[in-house]
């Protein structure tokens, strides 16, 4: 079993939109900064009541690491994978997988990537894979 | 501040396997330690200051941990900022003392993760886990990930720090893990969270530790002729995760030591010995560059060339460090910095003027930092 996200008011949105097909982001109101987690107020300005915007799905690469040791059993079977940090073209980050290259094979820093949603025991993630991949498959 | 404080005196536990011991046991044990060897009245502490246990924080620990020394002092309590907080309440207390609140303080740790559960260095990381961010580890594999695409250096630049702070522990019969490393031996040893190799990893040990801090009047007063002077302090924090972190390569270490050399009005230049935090071998070489010891990018090839050996040009980590003295998050740095500046080190560097002293915690969201000075 995966640890599923404990569903809050903050991040109900966030989820939901992964599961209807729309990786979101938060953006202020009152001072347009945009970020990732959600979370109840403007971490640069302190305004409350974000609003959501639709990501374009397109991000780089900003690090990675490969898990090659599992630190609970449901991720003996997944071994090896990669989680790495992902930039957003409208600037939130966020943690997550590059699919279809376990390994890291390929990565670089500033490495284009684009979304892939995938569903996984009933919840939708925001995994990405490396761009030109995409083009070449 | 500079001198105001002194380092009146240490003490710990044997460091590695305590099993069936409770974690304030190891309190009281370093405390008697470091009672002795300052040679002051136990009754004399009216300050008790304990960095929160990683594996099990609680509520009104720093009164759990007073009543277990028989102590009713003026100041006391608890703090968690991770790894950085040991010399967090080291400089909390010489401000305290400077104003007038207490006189003599005791600033403790104790923890039991190798015998009991080390769970909190494993545990999911947030929603995030859901992606398989699990383990404590894996803060510092991305940050050593990005060291490595920055710089592109080789990984002997990682294994140096390895390699020599396992020697020096071999020397330590306190020492947690005494085995030599080799530099082949580490290129070969086993990834773990790619591309952190298990001998990147400090251990997870029991242990207890203590120093005893009071101002340089009352030591005086008191005849401590081996007090050591608290020259400078600082603090710095990141705050934000690992993977919001603007840059990952650059932290608040760097403001934390700045703050440190101001007040002690000295500079890298003038460091002689250094105790760095070895949670993982990055740490160090990103600590150095962030204190200014090192060019950036160029911390490992520092120790390669110019050594950072009790013999070298900068000596590091001389009881072992994280990485073979004890796991336990610090103390034990602020300890053998005091010895190196007594002279009484076991691997005693040559008259060193000036220590610093680097704690940091969480993924190096937490810095704080210490400049000792010789016994006058």
């Amino acid at each position: 079993m995966i640890p599923h996200p404990e569903i809050t008011e903050v991040n109900r949105a966030y989820w939901e939109g992964l599961a209807e097909g729309r990786l979101q982001f938060q953006r202020c109101s009152a001072c347009d900064t945009a970020w990732l987690p959600p979370r109840a107020a403007c971490p640069a300005c302190l305004a409350p009541e974000p609003g959501w915007a639709v990501s374009s799905g397109q991000g780089r690469l900003v690090s990675w690491v490969v898990y090659r040791q599992a630190y609970a059993d449901h991720l003996k079977e997944r071994l090896p994978y990669n989680v790495a940090i992902v930039e957003l073209d409208e600037g939130p980050r966020l943690l997550t997988n590059i699919i279809d290259s376990a390994e890291g094979e390929g990565f670089a820093v500033g490495a284009r990537v684009s979304l892939a949603l995938e569903e996984e025991e009933g919840l939708w993630l925001a995994r990405f894979r490396l761009a030109d991949r995409e083009a070449s498959s | 501040m500079r001198g105001r404080a002194v380092i009146a005196g240490v003490g710990h536990t044997r460091y590695g396997k305590h099993p069936g011991r409770e974690r304030i046991d190891l309190i009281v044990e370093a405390a008697r330690n470091a009672v002795a060897d300052a040679g002051i009245e136990k009754d004399s502490l009216d300050g008790v200051l304990v960095k929160m246990a990683n594996s099990a924080p609680s509520i009104l620990y720093g009164q759990k941990v007073a009543e277990a020394l028989g102590l009713r002092p003026r100041v006391g309590g608890a703090l968690d900022q991770g790894g950085a907080a040991n010399i967090a309440l080291i400089s909390y207390a010489a401000m305290a003392i400077e104003a007038g609140l207490m006189e003599m303080a005791l600033i403790c740790y104790g923890d039991t993760p190798r015998s009991g559960s080390r769970a909190v260095y494993h545990r999911p990381r947030g929603d995030d886990a859901v992606y398989g961010w699990y383990a404590t580890a894996a803060g510092y594999a991305m940050i050593h990930q990005a060291y490595k695409q920055r710089y592109t250096p080789p990984d002997t630049h990682f294994g140096a720090v390895a390699v020599q702070t396992r020697a020096n522990g071999l020397e330590n019969p306190a020492g947690h893990l005494r085995q030599a490393l080799s530099m082949e031996a580490y290129l070969e040893s086993r990834l773990l969270i790619d591309p952190l190799r298990r001998d990147d990893c400090c251990l997870v040990s029991d242990g207890g530790a203590a120093v005893i801090v009071t101002s340089a009047e009352r030591a005086r007063a008191l005849g401590l002729t081996q007090a050591v002077p608290i020259l400078g302090f600082g603090q710095g924090q990141e705050s934000w995760d690992v993977h919001l972190r603007p840059d990952l390569t650059h932290t608040m270490a760097e403001v934390s030591a700045d703050t440190a050399y101001r007040m002690a009005g000295v500079g890298p230049e003038d460091i002689d010995v250094a105790q760095l935090y070895d949670c993982f071998t990055v740490t160090v070489l990103q600590t150095m560059e962030d204190y200014g010891l090192a060019p950036r990018g160029q911390a490992g090839a520092f120790a390669l060339a110019e050594g950072i050996g009790p013999e070298g040009a900068l000596p590091l980590n001389t009881s072992g460090g994280l990485l073979s003295e004890s796991g336990t998050p610090g103390l034990q740095l602020v300890i053998e910095g005091t010895r190196q500046m007594r002279g009484d080190a076991r691997l005693q560097v040559r008259d060193p003027k000036t220590c610093i002293v680097s704690n940091q915690g969480g993924s190096m969201h937490t810095h704080a930092t210490l400049i000792l000075g010789q016994p006058t």
